[in-house]
């Protein structure tokens, strides 16, 4: 059975050596109120499925948006996501929090 | 990251053995640290502090945010004896909380399959039982069949080590006829004290389900405020067996 809170570094693992493309996504940094402690993971794969949370499910599109780039690209990048801002474009955390995601490729 | 890295990562966890994942932010270069490496590496000292707390944490080198130190801990882990209307509850609700369950019962009638179909179920005597599994400082026992000479064996051998929950099922008559039988088997006041009996929360439970959610209460309560406490030491703790 799936243990959603806690092994999706397993599912990882397990989706890359189905032969799916996979990028894995990890709250690195928090300031303030952020939903998901450091250390959380969601992880991609190619056609944009996804597991985990980085957040309570604020920042979770545009991160699997950031990680297609991520599988298509192979170099990691840091995302930064702050308090939700109606005339950007980008996701924020309503929570007032602020969050750092690293996002790398399984390769 | 390298996917022979994700897979040692996963192998350290699966071995409930504690890692750190070293990952460089600005240049994507990681490294796993065994725990046996844990000590003897040139970063311990800056990773010192977050193992210390348990907590993974981005550490800045040079004035600028750079090495996130990922510290990885083995999922917490319940060990059950008793094959009990409440533990086949318990078992689809700690796996929902992360926990790993392990459900122990010597009488092979109540250790089926057909009782338990997704549980990893072990037919032996708890404390047979409980020194081949191992018990860390990420483990919880518990006594669910209100049978002394099922429960006690377990009981003794969760107050034994270093776990960091033991509970027991029954009412405060029972509990006080069971400190009888371990003060006769040689342990102390601090020892007997360890044990949660009655078992959970006070939610007036009544199903199994609901008492197995006032158990998951309790438990998950002394998991996360244990990790509060500022002395506490989990990457000596992990590491080894406590027993």
């Amino acid at each position: 059975m799936m243990q959603p809170t806690d092994d999706i570094l397993a599912i990882a693992e397990r989706w890359r050596g189905e032969g799916r493309e996979v990028a894995l996504a990890t709250v690195v940094e928090t300031w303030g109120s952020a939903p998901r402690p450091v250390g959380s993971h969601l992880v991609v794969d190619g056609a944009g499925a996804f597991l985990g949370s980085v957040s309570g499910g604020c920042v979770e599109g545009e991160v699997v948006t950031e990680a297609l780039d991520v599988i298509a690209s192979g170099t990691p990048r840091l995302l930064e996501f702050g308090v939700t801002d109606e005339t950007a474009w980008r996701a924020g955390l309503s929570c007032g929090g602020r969050i750092k995601v690293y996002v790398e490729r399984v390769q | 990251m390298r996917l022979s890295l994700l897979a040692d990562l996963n192998a350290e966890r699966a071995a409930r053995r504690l890692a750190v994942l070293v990952t460089d932010i600005a240049t994507g270069d990681q490294r796993l640290i065994k725990v046996a490496e844990v000590g003897s590496d040139p970063l311990a000292p800056l990773f010192a502090e977050a193992l210390a707390a348990g907590e993974s944490s981005l550490v800045a080198v040079g004035g600028r945010p750079r090495l996130f130190f990922n510290i990885v801990m083995p999922p917490p882990r319940l060990l059950v004896t008793g094959a009990v209307h409440i533990s086949q509850a318990l078992v689809p609700m700690a796996r929902l909380l992360g926990y790993d369950v392990v459900i122990i019962d010597p009488r092979a009638a109540f250790a089926t399959a057909d009782r338990f179909p997704n549980a990893e179920l072990v037919a032996e005597w708890p404390d047979t039982a409980l020194a081949r599994l191992g018990l860390d400082r990420r483990t919880a026992v518990m006594a669910l069949t209100h049978d002394p000479k099922i429960d006690d064996p377990c009981l003794m051998a969760a107050l034994a080590s270093g776990v960091f929950y033991v509970g027991a099922l029954g009412s405060r008559r029972t509990h006080a006829k069971r400190v009888e039988r371990l003060k006769a088997a040689g342990f102390g006041d601090g020892d007997i004290a360890r044990v949660h009996a009655p078992i959970g929360l006070d939610l007036g439970a009544q199903s199994p389900a609901e008492i197995a959610l006032a158990i998951l209460a309790e438990v998950t309560a002394t998991l996360r405020r244990a990790g509060r406490r500022p002395e506490r030491r989990p990457g000596a703790d992990v590491a080894e067996p406590a027993s």
